[in-house]
C-alpha cells in the first residue's frame, strides 16, 4: 500500500518537475545551504578581520588598560614618510618588493623546468623527484639557521670553498642574493610537484596529435604543454607571490634585517611592531595596507591570464 | 591602573600592623591588565621567616639559556628539595628577546610567571604596564638598603614611589683576549688605555694576526658605543626622558673610533652577528668586548682557547662600562593568590640570599658586602668591579627598549657598515628617538 502511494508520488513529482521544485524552494533554502560554511567564514574570516580593523583605530597596547580611538592615525602616519613608523614601514615594504620580483620568477621558471624533466621516463626518477623536493620538509629554521653560518661572510664555507670575499648576511645586494636563492633552494619542490601534477593531467593524445601533425618538442611544448598548464600555473604564481610577499623567516634568520634594516620585510616588521613593542594598532594597520597591496597583485594576475585565455 | 588614590593609601598605611590584610589587598589590586577584576583574596605582609601556608606551584621564568643556566637551575633544585611539598617552583628558561615579549600577555592570560628575572631597564616597562607586583615589604624584612647595593642598580628598581625588584647581580661589557696571541706581542693581558690599545692591534696585526678585533654592526656593537660614550662623559637620554643625548660629540667620536677600526684594517668590514664571537672561540680574534655571561660559555664551548678577561679598556677620558642587572621581580599573576604572594615572597627572599652560589654561574654579586667574600675573589668577572662606579646602566624609563633598538641600535648599525658617518646615523638616529620619547612619555602618561 505505502509503497504504492509512494511511487505514486513520486512519479507525480517527477512529472511535475519544474513547477514543483520552483514551488518548494523557500527563499532561505540557498543560505540555510550556504550556512554552515558562512558560519565558519564569519568565526574565523570576518571577525578577525574586523576586530584588526577596529584595533588599527586604536592606539591599541595589549598590555595597557588604556586603548585610545584614534580614527585613521595610523595610517596617516603610515602614509607620512616623514614619520618615525612610516620610513620604517615603507623601507620594509620596499624590501619586500625587492624580494617578490626577484624570487617569483625564479620560482616559476626553474620548478617548470625540473617538472619537464621529473615529467620523462628514465632509471631512478623517484629518487631524482625526493631529491628536489627533500629541502622543502626542512622548517624555516633549520634552513635559516643552517645557511646563516654557511653563508657568513667572515666565518662561511660558502665564501671559503670558492674563494671569494662576499658579504652574503651583511650587504646588499648579497643578501638579496642569498635569501632569495636560499628560498628557490628551500621551496623549489613545491612548485615543482605542483606543475609536475599539472603536466600529468595533460591528455597524452594531444602529444600524439601534435606529433601526427608534424610539430617537434619545442612546438609541442608552445601549443599543448604550456596551454595544459594555464590553471595550474595561475595558482602557482598566486600563490608564489603570496609566499614570497609574506617571506619572515629566512631575513629574520639568515640577515635579521641586516644591513640596517635595508632586509627587513613588512612582516617581520609588523611582527616585530605588534608583538614585540605591542603596538598592535600600528601592527594592523600596517597589515591592512600589506593586505590591500596583496589583492591588487593578486587581481593583476588573475586578470592578465584570464586576458590571454580568450582568444 | 590604580588610581593614584588607592596607590598613596597603599603606602601611607603600610606601616599600620592592624591594616595588613587591607594593604596587601590593595597591593593584590595592582594586578590590572583590564584594571576592571577586584583582588580575589587579601595577603597579609611579608615579614621573612618561613612559608606556612598550603602547598603552592610557583611559576618562574628566567633567560638563563647560556652558560649561567646550569647554576640557577641547581639554585632551584635545592629550594625544591629543601620545601618539598610546600613550595614548588617550576622553571621556564627561555631566550631574554622571546621572553620580554611573551610575559605581558602571559600574565594577562594567567599562564605566564608568579616569580620571574628580568633585567634592570624593563622594570619602568613592565611596572607601568602593571605586569609586577610592588615588594617594599620583602625588602624591609631583608633589611635591605641602597647601601647594600650599587646606587645605580638600587634605584632602578623603583617606579612611581613603589620598588618591584630585589637586585640578584650586576653584568658588565668585558674585553675578552686571547693568550696565545697576546704572547705573540709580549702581552700578559689586556691593555688599558686608548694608546696601548693600538699599540697592541698594530703589534697583532703585524705579528700575523691578520684582524685582531673585529667591531659588530649589532648586539654588542650598541653596548660598546654606549660604553664609549659614557667614557668620554657623554650622557644617553635626559632625567627626564624627553631628549636623547647620545648624538652628541661625545657619541660621534665613539662611534668614530668604533668605525676607525675597520677602517685601520683591525675588523673585517660588515661583520654578521654573533659573528665576532664564532671567530673568537676559533682562535681567529684577539680581542672581542661581550658580556660576562660568556664566561661559563667559553669554558664548556671552547675548552682548548686559551683566553682571559680583562675590564673594557678607557678609550674616552675616564673608566665607564656598560652594565645591566638581573631582579627577582613578583607578577601580577601571583597578586591575585594570597598564598602564592607568600610563598613568592619566601622564594625571593631565598634566592636573593644565595648571592655566592649565583657568582659562580659567572656575575657578580649586587651586594657590597658579597663581593667582598673571598671564596669568589678569584672568579674572572670579580676584578671588573674593583670599582662599581665605573658600571652604567640603561635609565629604566619606560619604552626605553623600543627607542634603543628602533633609533640607537640602528644608528650604530648603519655608521659600521658604513651607510653613513657616525656622525650623520646619529644625528637621524636622534630625531627618531625624540619623536619615541615624546610618544613614550605621552603613552605611559596615562
Amino acid at each position: 500500500m505505502s509503497v504504492l502511494t509512494r511511487s505514486a508520488d513520486l512519479a507525480g513529482a517527477a512529472t511535475a518537475a519544474p513547477a514543483g521544485a520552483a514551488r518548494r524552494m523557500r527563499w532561505w533554502t540557498p543560505y540555510a545551504f550556504l550556512a554552515p560554511y558562512l558560519l565558519l567564514f564569519a568565526v574565523f574570516m570576518v571577525l578577525p578581520i574586523g576586530f584588526g580593523f577596529w584595533t588599527s583605530l586604536h592606539e591599541w597596547d595589549i598590555s595597557l588598560p588604556a586603548k585610545p580611538f584614534v580614527g585613521l592615525e595610523h595610517y596617516t602616519e603610515l602614509f607620512d614618510p616623514a614619520s618615525v613608523d612610516g620610513s620604517r614601514f615603507w623601507m620594509a615594504m620596499r624590501a619586500t618588493g625587492v624580494f617578490t620580483v626577484a624570487s617569483v620568477p625564479l620560482l616559476i621558471l626553474l620548478p617548470l623546468l625540473v617538472a619537464l624533466l621529473m615529467n620523462g621516463r628514465f632509471r631512478g626518477r623517484n629518487v631524482y623527484r625526493a631529491v628536489y623536493f627533500a629541502p622543502y620538509v626542512l622548517g624555516v629554521a633549520v634552513v635559516g639557521f643552517v645557511w646563516r653560518y654557511l653563508l657568513d661572510g667572515n666565518i662561511g664555507l660558502v665564501d671559503h670553498y670558492l674563494g671569494l670575499d662576499v658579504q652574503w648576511t651583511t650587504d646588499v645586494p648579497p643578501a638579496w642574493i642569498a635569501l632569495v636563492g636560499v628560498t628557490v633552494w628551500w621551496t623549489l619542490g613545491l612548485n615543482a610537484v605542483i606543475f609536475l601534477a599539472g603536466l600529468q593531467d595533460i591528455p597524452r593524445e594531444l602529444y600524439e596529435a601534435a606529433m601526427v601533425d608534424g610539430a617537434g618538442p619545442l612546438a609541442r611544448f608552445r601549443a599543448v604543454t604550456l596551454p595544459g598548464l594555464r590553471p595550474v600555473t595561475v595558482f602557482v604564481v598566486n600563490a608564489t607571490i603570496l609566499a614570497s610577499a609574506n617571506m619572515f623567516g629566512q631575513s629574520y634568520l639568515i640577515t635579521s634585517g641586516a644591513p640596517a634594516d635595508q632586509t627587513k620585510t613588512a612582516i617581520y616588521l609588523i611582527a616585530e611592531t605588534g608583538l614585540r613593542q605591542f603596538d598592535m594598532g600600528t601592527a594592523s594597520a600596517m597589515s591592512f595596507i600589506l593586505a590591500g597591496f596583496l589583492m591588487c597583485a593578486s587581481a593583476l594576475v588573475f586578470g592578465a591570464f584570464r586576458d590571454r585565455s580568450k582568444p | 591602573m590604580t588610581s593614584p588614590l588607592s596607590r598613596r593609601s597603599f603606602l601611607g598605611l603600610s606601616g599600620a600592623v592592624g591594616l595588613t590584610a587591607t594593604l596587601a589587598a590593595c597591593g593584590g589590586g595592582t594586578k590590572i591588565g583590564s584594571g576592571s577584576s577586584a583582588p580575589a583574596s587579601a595577603a597579609p605582609t611579608f615579614s621573612g621567616g618561613e612559608y606556612n601556608g598550603p602547598k603552592v606551584n610557583l611559576e618562574f621564568w628566567n633567560g638563563f639559556t647560556g652558560g649561567d643556566g646550569p647554576h640557577f637551575r641547581a639554585m632551584l633544585d635545592a629550594f625544591n628539595k629543601e620545601y618539598a611539598g610546600r613550595i614548588e617552583v617550576r622553571n621556564v628558561t627561555r631566550r631574554w628577546e622571546d621572553l620580554y615579549p611573551a610575559m605581558p600577555t602571559a600574565i594577562a592570560a594567567g599562564k605566564g610567571p608568579d616569580v620571574a628575572v628580568i633585567h634592570i631597564d624593563w622594570i619602568g616597562t613592565f611596572a607601568v604596564r602593571s605586569v609586577l607586583s610592588p615588594l617594599d615589604d620583602v625588602v624591609s624584612a631583608l633589611k635591605l638598603s641602597d647601601a647594600d647595593f650599587i646606587p645605580a642598580v638600587w634605584q632602578a628598581g623603583v617606579y612611581g614611589g613603589k620598588r618591584y625588584s630585589v637586585p640578584l647581580d650586576v653584568h658588565c661589557l668585558g674585553d675578552y683576549w686571547n693568550a696565545a696571541h697576546l704572547d705573540k706581542i709580549g702581552l700578559k693581558e689586556a691593555p688599558a688605555d686608548k694608546a696601548t690599545y693600538q699599540d697592541a692591534l698594530a703589534e697583532l696585526a703585524k705579528a700575523g694576526v691578520a684582524k685582531p678585533f673585529w667591531m659588530p654592526n649589532k648586539w654588542p656593537a650598541h653596548l660598546m658605543f654606549m660604553t664609549l660614550l659614557w667614557q668620554n662623559g657623554g650622557r644617553l637620554y635626559s632625567e627626564d626622558g624627553t631628549k636623547a643625548l647620545w648624538g652628541s660629540d661625545q657619541g660621534a667620536q665613539a662611534l668614530a673610533w668604533m668605525v676607525e677600526q675597520i677602517d685601520k684594517g683591525y675588523s673585517p668590514e660588515k661583520v654578521a652577528i654573533d659573528t665576532q664571537y664564532a671567530a673568537f672561540k676559533n682562535d681567529k680574534v684577539s680581542f672581542t668586548w661581550d658580556g660576562i655571561w660568556q664566561i661559563n660559555d667559553l669554558k664548556t664551548n671552547a675548552p682548548n682557547l686559551r683566553w682571559g678577561l680583562s675590564p673594557v679598556p678607557a678609550i674616552g677620558d675616564s673608566a665607564a662600562v656598560w652594565s645591566s642587572s638581573h631582579n627577582l621581580v613578583m607578577t601580577a599573576q601571583a597578586a591575585k593568590d594570597a598564598n602564592k604572594v607568600q610563598a613568592a615572597k619566601f622564594f625571593i627572599d631565598h634566592i636573593s640570599r644565595q648571592s655566592t652560589e649565583w657568582a659562580k654561574a659567572g656575575m657578580i654579586p649586587a651586594r657590597n658586602s658579597v663581593r667582598q667574600d673571598p671564596s669568589i675573589a678569584d672568579l674572572p668577572q670579580i676584578k671588573l668591579a674593583a670599582d662599581p662606579g665605573v658600571f652604567h646602566f640603561l635609565p629604566a624609563l619606560p619604552g626605553v627598549g623600543d627607542v634603543q633598538s628602533k633609533a640607537l641600535e640602528l644608528a650604530v648599525a648603519k655608521a659600521v657598515l658604513k651607510q653613513s658617518s657616525p656622525a650623520d646615523a646619529l644625528k637621524e638616529g636622534v630625531v627618531t628617538a625624540d619623536k619615541l620619547l615624546a610618544d613614550n612619555k605621552r603613552k605611559y602618561a596615562q
